[in-house]
């Protein structure tokens, strides 16, 4: 199904972006690529489109931009319903428990995880990486709670959590490398491990993983960025 | 079958007051539960394992946590009457685009400014401007929801309970800086019997305060 108004303002390196393209594959909805130079000065559609953050990802439908990955997320499951794949469960506490671990992701995992990235001492660093693996055990107890024994959080197709947290591995695998250790293991979290295929491997997931490499190169550049204090924060 | 709904509270919190408030505009009956944040109850540490806090409403023996999350249930759950959120998907996206802002910004900064600490004036200025930002956003409007209160109004009117223990800590003045909010807020307040029994009086708030302030050491 083509869409003429359906633009995406992003980067490759962003998990965040990454979410949004996730669900509009999911949906067989075609949309325009719009790439943001995390490394460059901030640009004019950027700053117009998103006035209070000023970050990306940025997505326009009709013209109307709509921020904040989650909720950007939200708004196409509400949009494309023709698709047999739905995002969010349609049981409302079903729907809460799998807002309940997005955000868990957003405001848990997520700063964890950054703060592992742009650790300027061994001290923050250590710290950091103690909370990322207990996020870890903690996730892989919700998996075990939410699939019901399928392959992914939401069940046999992947979901609103899935694409929250699948977003985070291309990272996780830069930094954990960073580390010298296995962030998601198969000795604390098996179950996140066997995800953690079945998500990259889908479908509509695979065209939009970022280069491991790449993303480790580009990490190096975006921590000494944060690092002088002139960084976006995503 | 009659629904059993539960409200894990702590009365001078506002994300409380947001549940209190939506159940309140639902007509839904239900039993509250005073929690000592000091000295969680084993039904907290049970209903809410990850994050520890409150609110949690429980539903039928289920609980959920978050209260932006809760909202939403709520909406989805009791759709009978008085929506909270719009039902057009772009309007729906705006709506939880301000109720997350206030979220991200408000209990944080706000909390900055009452304690009193070294940047107690950058907290200041950064409430003053995102109040602004909020006033910007209501414009002419009755309510943030439009003719009737809805998730924004609800997530933000809380926190207005909490305007003078910021405003006597800080030493200034929301109500010079954004007049119309404060008058947004008294309008809730008048028009809605939820939001009116679900508000503390902001003196009992910064007695509150005031005490707190006191078991921490900053007085």
């Amino acid at each position: 199904m083509a869409e003429s108004n359906v633009k995406v303002l992003g980067t490759w390196a962003s998990p965040f972006v990454m979410r949004v393209k996730i669900a509009l594959h999911l949906k067989s909805v075609l949309y325009e690529d719009v790439e943001e130079d995390l490394l460059a000065p901030k640009s004019e559609l950027l700053l117009k489109s998103n006035p209070v953050y000023k970050k990306i990802p940025v997505f326009f439908h009709a013209h109307s931009p709509i921020c904040e990955s989650l909720i950007i997320l939200q708004y196409i499951d509400e949009v494309w319903t023709t698709s047999a794949s739905s995002i969010l469960p349609s049981d409302p506490y079903e729907r809460s428990q799998s807002r309940f671990w997005a955000a868990y992701v957003d405001d848990k995992f997520f700063p964890a995880l950054r703060r592992l990235l742009i650790g300027a001492t061994e001290e923050d660093k250590k710290a950091a990486l103690a909370e990322v693996v207990e996020g870890t055990v903690v996730l892989e107890g919700a998996f075990g709670e939410l699939s019901k024994g399928k392959a992914f959080f939401g069940g046999d197709n992947i979901g609103f959590v899935d694409i929250a947290l699948g977003s985070l591995l291309g990272w996780i695998e830069v930094i954990g490398k960073q580390c010298e250790t296995k962030l998601v293991s198969e000795a604390k979290t098996p179950r996140l491990v066997q995800w953690a295929d079945c998500f990259s491997a889908h479908e509509a997931v695979k065209d939009v993983l970022p280069d491991v490499d790449k993303l480790a190169d580009f990490g190096l550049k975006l921590r000494a960025k944060i690092l002088k204090g002139l960084a976006p924060t995503n | 079958m009659e629904d059993e709904v539960v409200l894990l509270d702590f009365w001078p919190s506002s994300f409380a007051m947001r549940v209190k408030i939506a159940l309140g505009e639902k007509g839904i009956k239900y039993k509250c539960k005073q929690e000592d944040l000091f000295n969680k109850s084993p039904l907290l540490l049970e209903m809410n394992p990850i994050h520890k806090k409150i609110p949690v409403l429980i539903h039928n023996g289920k609980p959920i946590s978050e209260s932006l999350i809760i909202l939403q249930y709520i909406d989805q759950v009791w759709n009978h009457k008085s929506p909270l959120l719009p039902s057009d998907p772009y309007q729906r996206s705006q709506a939880l685009f301000w109720a997350d802002y206030i979220d991200k910004k408000i209990y944080g900064i706000g909390r900055r400014v009452w304690m009193g600490k070294e940047d107690q004036e950058e907290a200041k200025e950064e409430l003053m401007q995102c109040l602004k930002t909020l006033e910007r956003e209501l414009g002419d409007k009755l309510y943030f929801g439009g003719q009737n209160i809805g998730v924004v109004d609800v997530a933000l009117v809380p926190f207005t309970t909490w305007f003078y223990s910021y405003e006597t800590c800080g030493n200034f003045s929301i109500e010079a800086g954004c007049p119309k909010l404060v008058a947004w807020a008294k309008r809730c307040k008048e028009n809605y019997r939820s939001v009116s029994e679900a508000l503390p009086h902001p003196l009992q708030i910064y007695e509150y305060v005031m005490e707190l302030k006191k078991r921490l050491g900053l007085v």
